[in-house]
Formats: C-alpha cells, structure tokens, sequence
C-alpha cells in the first residue's frame, strides 16, 4: 500500500514536471504579450496596445496575407492530390517500397535539404521565385501528411461497398461522392488542417523560395527578422494570435479525426 | 494518384538527384557552377575544420536525443501509469506545444534565458546578487532548445508501447521475486525499445540537421551543419560544397534510420514472445 502511493505520488511528480517544462516558456511568453511596459521582465500593468501596434504594422500585415495565400492554396491543392493518392494506394493495396519511400521521405527529410534542393532547382529552370514557388514547394510536404491521415482511415474501409455502388449501376465520380467521401471526410478535413496548420508555421523552406526582395515575405519570415533583433513585446503579441491559430486548427483536426496526432 | 506522384518527383526527386549531381561539380571563379566533375567536395567535408562542425553537430544531436529520451521515456511512463480516462488527455496536452510554430517555441527560450530573462529574475528573487548568468547563446541553451522542440514526439512514440505492453508480465516478474528495478531493466525496458527507438531517431535527425534553433539560441557566430549548409547557399555562394555538405546530411540520416529498423526488428520479435507468452 504505501509503497503503491509512493509511486503515485512519484508518477504525478513527474507529470507535474514535465507539464511545467513544456508550458512555462510558452505561458511566460503570452503573459508578457500584454505586458504594457515595453521590457521583457518587469510587469507594469494589463494592456492590448502591443496587438493594437501589431495591426498598424504594415509589414506584418502584408507578411499576415502571403501567409494566409500560400497556406490556403497548397492546402487546397495537397488535399486535393494527398487524398487521390491515399485511395489509389489503399484501393489497389500495391504497398511496394519505392512507393512507400516516395511518400514518407517529405516527411522526414531535413527542411534545409529540401530547401536548398529546391533552390538550386528554380533557379537552373531560370523561374522567377514568389509566392507562387513557395506554394509549388509546400504542396510537397503537405500532400504527404494529408495522404498519411487518410490512408489512416481507409485501412478499415471495407472496399466492397465500392463494388456493390458500381455493380447497382453508379458511376465511379457518384460512387465516390455518395460512399467513399462521406467515410474519409473527417480524415479528408483534419488532413487539410493539419497541412494548413504545417504551410503556416513552415520557415527554411519559404525563406530559400520566396526569391529576392520582400514582397513574397511570409510570416514566419517576418518573425525571424523581428527576433534576430531582439526581443520586444509586438513579437510575444504575433506569437501568440500564431499559437493561437494553430493550436486551434490542430484542436479541430484531432477532433474530426480521434488519434490524427498520434500518427 | 498519378499528379501527386509527379508532383514529388517533379518537386522532391528531382531537385535532391540535381543536389546530389552538384556535389560533384566544382565551384565558378563567380560563385556559379563550373561544370567539370571533381570529388573535392566531398574531401572538403572531411577537412578538419568542417568534419569538425559535424562531429560537435552530432555530439550536440547526441546530446539532446539522450536527454529527451530521459525525460520523454519518464513522462511516458507516467501517462501510461495514469487512470485510463485521462491519459487521452495527458497525451494531447503533451503533443499541443509541439504544434504550434517551432520559431516561436525558440523564441520563448530566448525571453526565458536573456539576461534580464525570467531565469535571471528567479535567482535575484532567491537573493542573487551577481552579474546575470550568461545563459543565452551557448551550447547549452541549443540543446535545451532541441530538447524542448522534441520532447513531444519522444512522449509520444514512448508511450506508444508502454501502453500495450501486457500487466500480467510485469506482475508474473514481481511474483517470481524480482525487485521493481530488475522487473523494469529486464522486462519493461526491453518490449519498449521501439518506441525509444523511434523517439530517439527523430530527436537525432532533427537536431543534427536544425538550423533555426543553433541560429537563434546559439548566437551569430554558432555553427551546425544545418547553417553551414545555409551559409554555402545564401553568403559563401559555393552550392556544389554546399550539396556536398547536404548529401553528408542525408547519409548520416540514412545510417541513423537503417540502425532503428534493425532494433526495431530485433525487439519486435522479443516483444511477440513475451506478449505470447503471458497470454498462454
């Protein structure tokens, strides 16, 4: 008995914590966000005016847009072309390993090498970079973490009911909009916000395609430039409305999709 | 799936074989590309100046890998040993931060370990009177950088096993006599050694390819492979060593994950006999 409450007691200890470890440097962070004074320690008062100076910054907002642009459109697109290829893969249960290497790598490869990959690959085609390249490059990632949510779900999918919707004589788009859809939208979904969430947050990759000058500066660009000159407390407000967004997307998604974040 | 299957080979293959071909040619007298074929580079990578980078590269993954695997094993641990209802919530409360922008998770580090950071308030607040430790742009606060970036997925691919690993064994053991430590280091530690694996591999790879965390925690003059690799790109202008550089990234990555698959094979087939086993 006592030796059980011993451990308990040490378990909750280590809860404690590790609890502690993740979430102080963050709740320090968004504490000090509506810090008034300007310095990064001393507290002197509630106030909003950092987030009201965030939105007469006109870099930021600018910055804000690319974000939102690149973010939406290769979501779109990597949902569109992750899930097709979730269910050609599942579909034809064809597992080979050049395939399955093909999918994983843009999960695990080093950022910077994809980066610099991509680069050098732009500019040998002679391609003027902008949102458009950072765009075509996020689509790569995305496509594959969208893919690996909804393979998650077909593997219990029962195929046949695909068969008997063709044999009762519909055609293969109805038979997808009417059986196959209704049962991977969730995946479908949080697949999309997963990447949605991945296209805002990515950094290496934007910055080596984004091409010269600022007009294609995405956000996490932005907030890159601010930190490397130091701390100020317009960055601890951006930081946290940033958290904010995707911690809400990844709640949603893990929501739709129990155990998404577990893959 | 055809389209997304030329999109990562028009967008992925193609550009890392292009990498992997630069690596071979040499350096233009203008920073462009001279297209004649030399294994320079790759000698470059073993001078010791920059096999130097890699080895404090490797140590400093090595490093973080081994704490996180520590820290995130413990918490696993304590998740799995939780009433069965709230390790759902355990797990997700434990996974959120990594979700949110890795920039900004740096970030945080930098207001904690500045001089006039919270750390440096505590100990005043404890009666510190000296200088401010200087905290901020060491190797230390990298690793703690890393550390926290992917304590995360170590809990996660941790408690992955620990979850299935059947009680009865653990019971059949203590039963036996075994003291809890033994029961731990012979039986528990074992059937989980793919989880640690994995979590280990991934904090490994990660750290030793960063670039952001070494950039910002580390301080301007701080060098990884990651921003060496940065560095040949974007203000040295030499891209073949550069690629060089990136495909001794990528053979590392490869050794890294070609030794998990063989201990994740070994105890895989530990793990069905034990499993089995309690079962019979």
């Amino acid at each position: 008995m006592n030796q059980s409450l011993t451990r308990t007691l040490g378990m909750r200890t280590i809860l404690v914590l590790v609890f502690a470890f993740l979430y102080i440097p963050i709740a320090v962070l968004v504490a000090l966000s509506f810090n008034e004074g300007g310095l990064p320690t001393a507290w002197s008062g509630f106030s909003l005016k950092w987030y009201a100076s965030l939105a007469g910054n006109s870099a930021i907002l600018s910055a804000a847009l690319n974000t939102l642009i690149v973010a939406l459109v290769s979501t779109a697109i990597a949902t569109l072309l992750g899930t097709l290829l979730a269910i050609g893969v599942e579909m034809r249960r064809q597992y080979g390993k050049g395939l399955e290497a093909l999918i994983f790598a843009p999960m695990i490869i080093p950022d910077i090498v994809l980066a610099i990959a991509l680069l050098s690959f732009f500019s040998m085609l002679n391609l003027t970079m902008g949102l458009h390249t950072i765009i075509l490059a996020h689509v790569v990632f995305n496509l594959a973490f969208v893919c690996s949510v909804v393979r998650a779900r077909l593997k219990s999918f029962d195929w046949s009911i695909v068969e008997a919707s063709a044999d009762l004589g519909a055609s293969a788009v109805t038979t997808f909009r009417r059986v196959t859809l209704p049962v991977i939208a969730p995946a479908v979904i949080a697949g999309a916000l997963l990447a949605f969430t991945l296209s805002v947050d990515e950094f290496i990759i934007a910055f080596f395609t984004a091409g010269a000058g600022r007009a294609s500066t995405t956000l996490p660009m932005q907030i890159y430039a601010m930190i490397r000159f130091g701390i100020t407390p317009e960055i601890n407000a951006l930081a946290t409305i940033v958290m904010a967004v995707s911690i809400t997307a990844l709640t949603l998604s893990q929501r739709l999709n129990r155990g998404i974040i577990g893959q | 799936m055809a389209p997304a299957l030329v999109w990562l080979t028009a967008l992925m293959v193609v550009p890392c074989a292009l990498v992997l071909a630069l690596a071979f040619f040499r350096r233009g007298i203008y920073g462009g590309i001279d297209y004649t074929f030399t294994l320079e580079n790759f000698g470059l990578v073993f001078d010791p100046l920059y096999a130097g980078i890699f080895l404090k590269s490797a140590r400093i993954a090595g490093t973080a890998t081994l704490i996180a695997v520590v820290i995130g094993y413990a918490a696993a641990y304590a998740i799995a040993a939780a009433p069965r209802r709230w390790q759902p919530v355990f797990l997700f409360f434990a996974v959120l931060p990594f979700w949110s922008n890795y920039l900004i998770r740096t970030y945080a580090w930098i207001v904690l370990l500045n001089r006039e950071g919270l750390i440096t308030q505590l100990l005043r607040w404890f009666g510190y009177t000296g200088e401010p430790p200087s905290m901020l742009y060491t190797e230390g606060a990298v690793i703690a950088g890393l550390v926290y970036n992917y304590l995360p997925f170590v809990i996660l691919a941790c408690y992955a096993p620990l979850s299935r690993l059947n009680p009865e064994l653990a019971e059949a053991s203590r039963d036996l006599g075994a003291s809890a430590a033994t029961t731990f280091r012979r039986v528990i530690l074992p059937l989980t050694v793919p989880g640690i694996a994995a979590g280990a591999v991934f904090v490994f790879v990660l750290s030793i390819g960063n670039f952001v965390t070494p950039a910002l925690l580390g301080g301007g003059r701080f060098q990884m492979i990651g921003n060496l690799v940065y560095d040949q790109f974007l203000t040295a202008n030499d891209w073949p060593f550069g690629a060089a550089l990136a495909m001794a990234l990528i053979a590392i990555m490869l050794l890294v994950l070609m030794a998990q698959a063989l201990a994740a094979d070994r105890a895989a087939g530990r793990a069905a006999e034990a499993n089995g086993g309690a079962d019979g």
